[in-house]
């Protein structure tokens, strides 16, 4: 066969396997490794919500997803240019996923009649009976040759079988002309002091498999990506969770007030509570919670006491938060709320992605409870989101919301390192004394915030609650005292506005049609974007951050356009609250509902189609 | 800086009913603060009193300093939240049998199970006050409540048999007017170093009147109850006739001077022992076979989970080359391009 190199501008690559195969892991090395070299890079972990899901089952799919490229890398990329299929399973649920001149690597040894079974198909032959006969099938023995790799590595036959990802991780290099060093590195990190043999034993599997793939021809061609041309600086990688995190602590650290984080263990929000328990060296406290409803109130009981309080959740977490998140409204404590949202309703799915609880954070509440919501937008923008969600809560003490996704919270992206002292200030109205008695509800008459007495500061004693009070913070059932609160603590949110960047757009700025979005869709929009300018089509986008207060000029834009079209992963949730903010538009709508991203190709089909 | 009661009294006109128990419960709480105060070395403004809702969660707008008047059940999160934030506050929670065990009863073993420094006083009036009278997690078996017409098919908990499942360090009990006894049990549960529980038997005037009556009356109060302190023999009644001893690993109700019973041979309440098993007798004694104990039961010593949070803090503090956020995203694996 002729071997040809070819020089592409950007591949996609998906792993797929059991749950227990390490894909994974296996996803991320070639990812990390690819962001080191200095691609552009996007990654989507799509895994079954159980640990140990039946084994070789469709529902046992584990899968991983990586987008590398010079430039434009948004997404991690609709369908794959390279399969790896570890099993049958993995073939079936992921053979949808490869484009029709794909490349796909199985492993045959697990191609056995019992799996093959076990997977659903009907017939002996899985190529035949899902018709890709016509992609390049590299069949090899995964297994049997990871054993014959490390026979002599005095490893037991399972751990040797367990090594199959990384003789398949070899294959992938070769094909995509990785270099192997930045993985080597990555061992010797994590096996170094505590199983030094464990460092060769995975180096010499990856260079098996990295020799076996070039010397076996089988596969036809081979990419080189050249590395980004990227803005010079400092880079590193980095997933949605841990910027959410890492800007949490930057905003703990630019106001000078401690982090808390009080929360409950939920997928995909769990390793925000992970990240944050690492930092101690940060000085942040973190409070593992017997449930959701603990962590939350710690973290308003945290607020109370003076600290950045901060609790972290994702779908059913937040409706078993919102009595709580009503108590921090009307105390008017700040809190940062993350809701890394997931399929729902109730358990849903929980490791696949949706946009589904904007209506639920906007309106989830018992009585007049607006709350200000912010949404971060790509895996490394969740440091910003959550610095500037967290700068809001304590400039306007009251509690924000920020909505993550599993999409940013799993996926990552190269991101170049900023530096501190590019972000503004935090001044919490924090006091240590007042003239007379101190007024809990006497507000700033700019934002509306009331002032922050901590326990501890002596003449400032008083007391909150989650009953109705008076500026002077004394219970009152008094009618218009209660229509003056409700009207002050609305007007404090609203007021956010005048502090929040207005909304930009990206393409002309009058014209035939403007893509809306929010959150996580923004690379699939913005690709969708480009492709759409690309064939001539007279198209814009603006893609919104803040949601509650929307930026003052959003009326504006949308008065510059004849076609509106709001794109989102729900039924049309932020299109009927733009509908209920402005009766004056129309509004069309481009949805999804899967646990799935959106597929470029369908926002590029759903606006040509309108 | 010394204090008297007055100072800790707010400008707040209490809401309870009159003849409420709650009334007593303030009263020994707002004379125990200066004591606190002195003796602990704290000034009245890091005193912190935090409630759930219910009638006993109105407390805190009834004390001159840091309160939060929470939502329902969630005092101990709230409470724990505040202590982890700052620990050198004195953090106090006032709730009752409705809200820190029915609706709030998980938070409540947790809270305990940690061991975070808070003094909680547990109003147990057992019935639910401030929603106008049904049946609470201690109602007694039978009870009749508006949402029990025909009587309660529910057993009862033992508040602290709970504690001592979920592994409390301090437990104590009285009855609402016992102002003396109350004041000892709130110094007490403030110098000790945890989760302290103080459960006050409290007498609902409106709908549940006479509760605890049949020991908590005048005149037979001290033939039916036992106050228990560290350290001293477990005598009681009214002509301090009676006492308890321990007979077969059980405890046994005898009278001084028969059988040859002196006080020596009584039982010394240790209410420092690790070991609970006569402490979860004392806790359990029920009238007519055993007088109910009252006063300091369990008072043992562990670490803090306040302790423990800002002690780890510390630990890796020291040890940690990140200094600063800068330093932060700089670890691990970069990449410089140029």
């Amino acid at each position: 066969m002729q071997h040809k190199v070819i020089d592409t501008n950007d591949v996609v690559i998906r792993f797929a396997g059991d749950s227990g195969d390490g894909m994974q892991l296996t996803g991320t090395l070639f990812a990390d490794a690819s962001a080191l070299y200095g691609n552009e890079i996007s990654t989507f972990p799509d895994y079954p919500a159980e640990i140990r899901a039946p084994h070789g089952t469709v529902s046992g799919v584990s899968g991983f997803q990586v987008h590398i490229g010079q430039s434009g890398v948004t997404t991690p990329g609709d369908f794959a240019d390279a399969l790896v299929a570890m099993n049958p399973a993995a073939l079936k649920a992921n053979a949808k996923w490869a484009k029709p001149n794909a490349t796909i690597i199985i492993d045959t040894d697990s191609f056995d009649e019992a799996n093959i079974k076990r997977a659903g198909f009907e017939t002996d032959d899985p190529i035949a009976e899902l018709k890709i006969e016509d992609r390049t099938i590299v069949a090899a023995a995964i297994t049997s040759l990871t054993k014959e790799s490390l026979k002599d590595s005095g490893l037991s036959l399972k751990d040797m079988e367990r090594c199959k990802n990384m003789f398949t991780l070899g294959m992938v290099f070769f094909m995509f002309n990785r270099p192997l060093e930045y993985t080597d590195a990555y061992l010797v990190k994590k096996f170094g002091k505590k199983k030094p043999e464990m460092v060769e034993i995975n180096k010499k599997v990856i260079r098996d498999g990295f020799n076996y793939a070039e010397n076996i021809q089988a596969i036809a061609n081979t990419y080189t990506i050249a590395p980004a041309k990227q803005e010079p600086g400092v880079y590193r990688n980095i997933n949605g969770n841990q910027a959410t995190a890492w800007g949490l602590i930057a905003a703990s650290e630019k106001s000078g007030i401690p982090l808390f984080c009080g929360s409950y263990p939920i997928t995909p929000a769990t390793n925000i509570l992970e990240e944050l328990a690492i930092h101690k060296n940060l000085g942040v406290k973190t409070v593992q919670c017997e449930d959701e409803i603990a962590g939350i109130c710690t973290a308003i009981g945290a607020s109370f006491a003076g600290n950045l309080a901060v609790t972290t959740t994702s779908g059913p977490g937040i409706s078993l938060k919102s009595e709580a998140m009503g108590l921090a409204m009307i105390t008017e404590l700040p809190l940062v709320i993350v809701d890394v949202q997931r399929s729902g309703p109730s358990t849903g799915i929980p490791t696949k992605t949706e946009q589904t609880d904007l209506n639920q954070v906007l309106y989830g509440r018992n009585g007049e409870c607006p709350i200000c919501v912010v949404a971060a937008h790509s895996p490394s923008h969740c440091f910003d989101a959550a610095f500037y969600a967290a700068k809001l809560a304590l400039e306007h003490m009251m509690p924000v919301v920020l909505l993550s996704e599993g999409f940013l919270g799993n996926g990552s992206e190269p991101w170049k390192i900023p530096s501190m002292k590019d972000y503004p200030e935090i001044k919490a109205p924090v006091i240590d004394s007042c003239e007379g008695k101190f007024q809990p509800f006497k507000r700033n008459p700019e934002t509306m915030a009331r002032y922050w007495a901590v326990p501890g500061k002596p003449g400032l004693e008083h007391r909150v609650g989650g009953l109705e009070k008076n500026t002077a913070g004394v219970i009152s059932s008094d009618p218009e005292n209660h229509a003056k609160m409700v009207a002050e603590r609305a007007e404090k949110v609203q007021r956010v506005a005048n502090y929040i960047p207005d909304q930009t757009v990206l393409g002309p700025a009058k014209g035939d049609t403007l893509i809306i979005g929010w959150g996580g869709t923004f690379g699939h929009l913005l690709s969708a974007y480009h492709e759409l300018k690309n064939e001539g089509k007279d198209v814009a986008l603006t893609h919104f951050d803040y949601i509650l207060p929307l930026p003052k000029n959003t009326a504006e834009i949308f008065a510059n356009y004849k076609n509106l079209v709001v794109c989102e992963l729900n039924s049309g949730q932020f299109a009927n609250y733009l509908r209920a903010k402005f009766p004056q538009f129309q509004f069309k709508q481009i949805n999804k509902v899967q646990g799935q991203p959106f597929i470029v190709k369908e926002i590029v089909d759903g606006i040509n189609n309108l | 800086m010394k204090y008297t009661a007055q100072d800790f009294k707010s400008n707040q006109e209490p809401r309870w009913c009159p003849g409420c128990g709650d009334h007593a419960i303030l009263a020994a709480l707002t004379r125990a603060l200066p004591t606190v105060c002195e003796d602990l070395g704290y000034s009245k403004e890091r005193v912190v009193v935090i409630s759930g809702i219910g009638c006993s969660s109105r407390l805190p707008y009834y004390v001159d300093t840091y309160g939060f008047h929470s939502i329902h059940g969630r005092a101990m999160p709230i409470a724990t939240g505040v202590k982890v934030a700052n620990p050198t506050l004195s953090v106090w929670e006032a709730t009752g049998d409705g809200d820190a065990l029915a609706i709030g009863g998980n938070h409540f073993i947790h809270a305990i199970r940690r061991n975070i420094d808070i003094n909680v006083i547990l109003f147990n009036n057992q019935i639910y006050g401030l929603t106008k009278g049904q049946y609470s997690p201690t109602s007694k078996l039978g009870q009749i409540t508006k949402t029990s017409p025909y009587g309660t098919v529910e057993n009862p908990f033992t508040p602290g048999s709970l504690v001592l499942g979920a592994r409390g360090t301090f437990f104590a009990r009285s009855l609402d007017s016992e102002m003396v006894l109350n004041q000892e049990i709130f110094v007490a549960a403030a110098k000790h170093d945890g989760c302290s529980i103080c459960e006050m038997l409290t007498n609902c005037v409106i709908f549940n009147d006479g509760a605890h009556s049949q020991i908590a009356d005048r005149e037979v109060r001290a033939d039916r109850t036992i106050v228990l302190r560290h350290g001293q023999p477990m005598v009681f009644g009214k002509d301090k006739d009676k006492g308890l001893i321990l007979e077969h690993g059980k405890l046994k109700v005898v009278k001084i001077g028969e059988d040859g019973i002196t006080v020596d041979k009584l039982l010394v309440h240790d209410a420092h022992c690790e070991d609970t098993s006569i402490q979860a007798q004392l806790i359990n004694m029920k009238y007519p076979d055993f007088p109910v104990a009252l006063g300091v039961i369990r008072d043992v010593a562990e670490p803090t989970y306040d302790d423990r949070v800002r002690d780890q803090l510390a630990e890796v503090k020291a040890k940690s080359p990140i200094t600063c956020v800068d330093e932060l995203l700089r670890s691990g694996s970069t990449w410089t391009v140029k």
